[in-house]
C-alpha cells in the first residue's frame, strides 16, 4: 500500500515561509505608534449602518496592523438570524452535502432560538481564504465592532498563523472541496438513490472522529487537480483492492510462509475512514470517493478540535486588545465601551467547580502571558525564565503559532493562573468509593494540575484509541479493531452500534477487542456481516 | 478598500437546509406518520389543515460515535476550589459513576432525555396525511361547478325596468338632449331680438320697418314655440341601471356525515369513516367558502351530535339505518333550505342494519333525500355484502348523484372517494 501513501506527497510543499525557511520580515517588537488622534471619537448610535461598519472595520484595521496582526483577507457578510441558523445546521459551513443530522440540528436550534431559550452566536467565521465572517443582523454597532475585531482579526489570524491550520487545512481551496462535495452527494443521490447515500454518510459520521490523519501532511490540492485525479484514484484503488483479494491458487511453497508472515495490515491504522476508503472489498467507487470526501472535512475541523482554548482565547485577547487600543487613542465613546465589555464578561464568566470555559483560560492565559513579560514576579522569573521580561508581541505571536491546547497549556499555565482559578484535580478510580484530591493550587500541587489540564486537552485521550489491527484475508475476511484502553476507561454503550456502522462500510463481520494497560483483552464485540 | 468587503446576504434567501430538513423527515417517516395519524384521531374535521407537533424519542436520533464510558481511572481538573486540600477524599454520589464530572462527553448529553420535539408545517402535515390514503399528490380535484347566480351590476341600458329607472342620468340625458336641439334656434332668437331691438331704435315711423318690425316678432314668436316644443324627458333619455347574472362558484354547502355506531362499528371502522369525512370535507372546502357540518349516528334511534361525539362515543344495540335518513330529511327541511343551501351526504356503515329496515331506506333516499342532495355517497367498511348493501346497490346508475363503495383498508379510502366523485367531475 505504500505507493498510495507516498502519492499522497504530490503537491505543494511548505513554501519559503514556513519551516525554517528564512522569514522575510522580523517579528514587531512592540506596537507601532499612531499617527494622528482623531478629533472626535467615531460616531456611536445603537443602530448600525454599512457605512458605520466601514468606519469602524477601517479603524479596527489600521490598529490591528499597528500590532502586526497577519490575517487573511476579510470578508464581511451580512446575515439574518434565520441565515445564521442555517449556517448552525452545515457546521458552520457556507455550503455543505445535505444530510438529515443538518436537518435535525437546524430543527432544534430553530426551536430553542424560537423559544428564547438560547441566543444565536454574535458571529461565525470561517477558516477560508477570504476569511468570511458572518454579521448577525441584530447585532447593535457596538457588537459589530466586537465582532469584527473578534473574528476578523482574532481567529482569521490564528487560522493564518496557528501551525496545526498551516498543516491540515487549506484555507483557498475549503470552499471549492465543499462546492464540490455537495454535488458529488447530489449526484450520488440521483445515481444511486437517498437511501443508499445515507446510510453510507451515517456510517462516516460515525467514524468521523477516527477518519483524521494525526501526523502526516497532507499534499494540497485545487479543486482542478483534485478533479483530475478523481478517475485515476478511483481505477487505481479498485485494481488495489482486487489485487489484495485475489483468489486465484498460489504456489503451496509460498503459501506456507505467507500464512505465517503475512499480516495485513502490517502495522496497526488509526485513520479507520482512510483504511476503509483504501482497502474496503464491496465498496463501489462512488462510495470511496464520498468517504474520502467525510474524511477530508473531518481533518478540516481536527485543528479546531485541538485548538478550542487557544483560538477562542486568542480572538478574545485581541478583541480586548484592540478595542481598548481604540477608546485610548480616542476612537470609541464610553457608551460603546460599556455595551461590549459587558458582553466581553458575560463571554469569559467562568462558574466555579463547572467545566472550564475556552475562552475564560484562553483569554487569561494570553493576558497572563502579556503580565509575565511586562511585570514579572520572582515566581514568573523561575517558572518562565526564557519569556520573563521580554517583550509581549512577539512572545504572544510565537506562542499562537507553535502550540496546540495541550502544549500551549503544558507550557504557558503559570502558577499564578492556577491560583487566579483555583484549579485542583480530582481522581476518580472505578475501584474506590470516594474521589481523591490530587493536587491543588499550592507549590506542591501545580506541576501536577498543569500537566493533568494539558492531559485533559489532549484528544487521544480524550477520544478512544482505537485502530485497525486485523484483517483476515485467508477467512472470512472479517476485520478486527482494537481498543486500547486509556487509564482502564472502557468504551461507551455506544461501540456495538458504532460496530455496526463498520460492518456496513467493511461489507463482512466486524470484531474489536478492548485491551486494558497489561495487555489483557477485557472485552469483545462482534457484529456480524451485514445482509447483501 | 479592496481588502475588504462587505456583503449583505440578508437578501440572497433562508431555507438553505430545507434539502436537510427533507432528508431529516423522510428518515424519521414512521414517527412522523404515526403522529400525523393520532392528530387525525384527535383532531376535528374542520381543523384538519393545520400543523402539528411531532414526538420523537431521542435515541432514534442519536448519532453514535466511539467515545469513553464510565469506569476506569480518570483524573479531571476544575476551576474554583475554596475548601478542599490535596488527599481530600469525598465521597461519590450514590448510583455509581461519576456524574457531573464528565470531562468529555459532557455537552453531547447536555440536554436531558426529553423527546425531540419538532412541529410539523400545514404544508408537511397534508403531505404526509395524503401520503396516508395513497393520494398521488393531488388534493384539488375539481367538483362540478354548482349553478348558482349573482346578479350584479355592470353600467347602465337604455331599457329597463322602471324599478332600475337612474333618475340623475336619465336626467342629465334630457338636459343635454335639450340644450343640444335647441341650440340653432336659440342662437337665430337671439339674432331677431337684436335685429328687432335696433329697428325699434330706429324709428317705428316708418312703414318700411313697422313691417319689419311686424316680421321680426312672429319670427320670434315661431322661435320661441319651436323652443317650447322641445319635450322635457322623452323615453330616449332614460337609463337604467343594468344588472347581470354571474354564475357564482361558491357559497355555502352543508355536509351530512350520518355513521352508524352500533356495537358492530369498531374503532377501527369508525377511523375508516372518518377519514372518509375529512376527505370529503377538505374536497368541498376547495369549493365552498361556508360550509357547515351535520353529524348523524345512529342504531336503532338516530341522534343529531355533536363531533366529539360522534366520533368517539360508543354505543350499543342494534341498527335501523333510516332513521338517521328521516332525521336527515327533518334538518334539511328544517335549517337547510335546497334553494340556499348545497347539499351532501355521506354515510358509513358496516353494512348491518335490521332486515325489514333496508327497502325503507332506498325508498327514503330516491323520494325524499336524493332530489334535495347534490350528492349523496355511501361508504361501506365491512366486506360483507348484506341486505342494505343490496338495496342500495339497486340505486347505482339509475340515480346519477348517488354512489357506493367498499373500503377496507386506510389506503383504500382515497381511491374509493376518487372513484365516488368522478362521475360528477367529470361533467364539469
Amino acid at each position: 500500500m505504500s505507493q498510495i501513501e507516498n502519492r499522497r506527497h504530490i503537491g505543494r510543499g511548505p513554501d519559503h515561509q514556513e519551516y525554517g525557511g528564512r522569514r522575510i520580515r522580523e517579528p514587531l517588537q512592540e506596537m507601532r505608534p499612531l499617527k494622528t488622534r482623531p478629533k472626535q471619537p467615531l460616531p456611536a448610535p445603537s443602530d448600525w449602518t454599512f457605512e458605520l461598519i466601514e468606519q469602524y472595520h477601517d479603524v479596527i484595521r489600521l490598529t490591528a496592523e499597528r500590532y502586526d496582526l497577519d490575517t487573511y483577507a476579510n470578508q464581511l457578510e451580512i446575515i439574518t438570524a434565520e441565515q445564521m441558523m442555517d449556517a448552525y445546521a452545515s457546521v458552520g459551513m457556507p455550503v455543505n452535502y445535505r444530510h438529515w443530522s443538518y436537518g435535525k440540528e437546524f430543527i432544534s436550534t430553530e426551536r430553542n432560538y424560537k423559544r428564547g431559550q438560547m441566543g444565536l452566536a454574535y458571529e461565525i467565521v470561517i477558516n477560508s481564504d477570504p476569511c468570511i465572517a458572518y454579521l448577525m443582523e441584530e447585532n447593535t454597532m457596538a457588537m459589530q465592532a466586537l465582532v469584527i475585531a473578534h473574528a476578523c482579526y482574532g481567529h482569521n489570524s490564528f487560522f493564518k498563523g496557528n501551525y496545526l491550520f498551516r498543516m491540515w487545512t487549506d484555507a483557498s481551496s475549503i470552499i471549492d472541496y465543499l462546492v464540490y462535495a455537495k454535488n458529488f452527494v447530489a449526484d450520488c443521490e440521483e445515481r444511486h438513490g437517498m437511501e443508499a447515500v445515507e446510510q453510507l454518510l451515517d456510517s462516516c459520521h460515525a467514524l468521523m472522529n477516527h477518519g483524521v490523519d494525526r501526523y502526516r501532511r497532507p499534499a494540497k490540492l485545487s479543486l482542478a487537480q483534485e478533479r483530475a485525479r478523481l478517475h485515476d484514484r478511483e481505477a487505481y484503488a479498485q485494481q488495489q483492492i482486487n489485487d489484495l483479494w485475489r483468489t486465484l491458487p498460489r504456489r503451496a511453497d509460498k503459501e506456507a510462509d505467507a500464512q505465517g508472515a503475512r499480516r495485513f495490515p502490517e502495522e496497526p491504522q488509526e485513520n479507520l475512514l482512510y483504511f476503509i476508503e483504501k482497502n474496503a472489498p464491496l465498496l463501489e467507487p462512488w462510495q470511496r470517493e464520498v468517504v474520502r470526501i467525510v474524511r477530508k472535512i473531518a481533518q478540516y475541523f481536527y485543528p479546531q478540535r485541538q485548538t478550542q482554548v487557544m483560538n477562542e482565547g486568542w480572538a478574545t485577547f485581541w478583541h480586548h486588545r484592540l478595542l481598548n487600543q481604540m477608546y485610548d487613542d480616542g476612537y470609541l465613546t464610553d457608551g460603546m465601551m460599556i455595551e461590549w465589555l459587558k458582553s466581553h464578561t458575560n463571554v469569559i464568566a467562568q462558574p466555579p467547580m463547572a467545566n472550564l470555559n475556552p475562552y475564560a483560560l484562553g483569554f487569561a492565559m494570553y493576558a497572563d502571558i502579556k503580565r509575565i513579560c511586562e511585570k514579572p514576579s520572582d515566581e514568573d522569573r523561575r517558572w518562565f525564565p526564557d519569556i520573563a521580561g521580554a517583550p509581549w508581541l512577539p512572545t504572544l505571536n510565537h506562542a499562537m503559532r507553535n502550540f496546540k491546547d495541550e502544549s500551549f497549556i503544558g507550557q504557558y499555565l503559570s502558577p499564578n493562573l492556577m491560583r487566579e482559578f483555583r484549579l485542583f484535580s480530582i481522581i476518580d478510580d472505578e475501584k474506590e468509593k470516594e474521589y481523591e484530591i490530587s493536587a491543588i493550587h499550592d507549590d506542591a500541587g501545580y506541576q501536577h494540575v498543569r500537566e493533568a489540564l494539558s492531559r485533559q486537552y489532549d484528544l487521544s485521550t480524550r477520544e478512544p484509541n482505537i485502530q485497525v489491527w486485523n484483517v483476515n484475508l485467508r477467512g472470512d475476511r472479517s476485520l478486527t479493531l482494537r481498543h486500547t484502553q486509556h487509564m482502564d476507561r472502557p468504551l461507551h454503550d455506544s461501540a456495538q452500534e458504532v460496530l455496526k456502522h463498520v460492518a456496513r462500510l467493511w461489507g463482512f463481520g466486524v470484531h474489536m477487542e478492548s485491551v486494558n494497560g497489561k495487555g489483557d483483552v477485557t472485552r469483545r464485540w462482534n457484529v456480524p456481516a451485514p445482509a447483501h | 478598500m479592496s481588502l475588504q468587503q462587505i456583503i449583505d446576504r440578508r437578501l440572497a434567501g433562508k431555507n438553505k437546509s430545507i434539502g436537510n430538513r427533507e432528508r431529516f423527515l423522510r428518515r424519521h417517516k414512521e414517527q412522523v406518520r404515526e403522529a400525523v395519524r393520532r392528530a387525525v384521531d384527535g383532531r376535528g374535521i374542520r381543523d384538519m389543515e393545520k400543523g402539528e407537533d411531532v414526538h420523537i424519542p431521542k435515541r432514534d436520533l442519536s448519532e453514535p460515535v466511539f467515545g469513553h464510558g464510565e469506569g476506569g481511572v480518570r483524573e479531571v481538573v476544575r476551576p474554583g476550589n475554596t475548601e478542599h486540600v490535596r488527599g481530600d477524599r469525598i465521597a461519590k454520589p450514590p448510583g455509581g459513576g461519576g456524574q457531573g464530572q464528565g470531562g468529555g462527553q459532557a455537552s453531547d448529553s447536555g440536554e436531558g432525555d426529553d423527546d425531540f420535539v419538532f412541529h410539523l408545517s400545514k404544508e408537511e402535515f397534508m403531505q404526509v396525511f395524503f401520503d396516508d390514503l395513497a393520494l398521488p399528490n393531488l388534493q384539488r380535484t375539481q367538483l362540478a361547478d354548482t349553478p348558482e347566480w349573482k346578479s350584479h351590476r355592470a353600467g347602465f341600458t337604455s331599457d329597463g325596468t322602471p324599478t332600475n329607472l337612474h333618475v340623475v342620468r336619465s336626467m342629465r340625458g334630457a338636459l343635454g338632449r335639450r340644450i343640444a336641439l335647441s341650440a340653432s334656434a336659440r342662437r337665430e332668437l337671439r339674432e331677431c331680438e337684436t335685429r328687432l331691438a335696433l329697428l325699434k331704435h330706429e324709428g317705428e315711423e316708418l312703414p318700411l320697418v313697422r313691417s319689419a318690425i311686424a316680421e321680426t316678432e312672429a319670427r320670434i314668436q315661431a322661435l320661441r314655440q319651436r323652443i317650447r316644443n322641445i319635450p322635457f324627458l322623452d323615453p330616449i333619455d332614460l337609463r337604467f341601471r343594468s344588472r347581470v347574472r354571474v354564475p357564482v362558484p361558491t357559497s355555502r354547502a352543508v355536509m351530512f356525515c350520518l355513521m352508524d355506531v352500533s356495537g358492530s362499528m369498531d374503532e377501527a371502522r369508525k377511523d375508516l369513516a372518518k377519514r372518509f369525512f375529512i376527505l370529503l370535507y377538505l374536497f368541498l372546502t376547495r369549493h365552498y367558502e361556508k360550509i357547515e357540518v351535520v353529524f348523524i349516528r345512529h342504531h336503532t334511534q338516530a341522534q343529531e351530535v355533536d363531533e366529539q361525539n360522534f366520533f368517539h362515543a360508543t354505543e350499543t344495540g342494534g341498527t335501523v339505518v333510516s332513521s338517521a335518513l328521516v332525521l336527515m330529511e327533518e334538518i334539511i327541511r328544517a335549517r337547510y333550505s335546497p334553494s340556499e343551501w348545497n347539499i351532501y351526504g355521506a354515510q358509513a356503515s358496516d353494512g348491518d342494519n335490521w332486515h325489514h329496515d333496508s327497502g325503507r331506506c332506498r325508498e327514503l333516499l330516491t323520494d325524499k333525500l336524493l332530489p334535495l342532495c347534490r350528492y349523496f355517497a355511501y361508504v361501506q367498511v365491512a366486506e360483507a355484502e348484506q341486505n342494505l348493501w343490496e338495496e342500495y346497490s339497486k340505486l347505482v346508475g339509475e340515480v346519477p348523484h348517488f354512489a357506493m363503495r367498499k373500503a377496507i383498508e386506510n389506503s383504500e379510502i382515497y381511491p374509493v372517494f376518487r372513484d365516488l366523485f368522478r362521475k360528477e367531475g367529470a361533467k364539469s
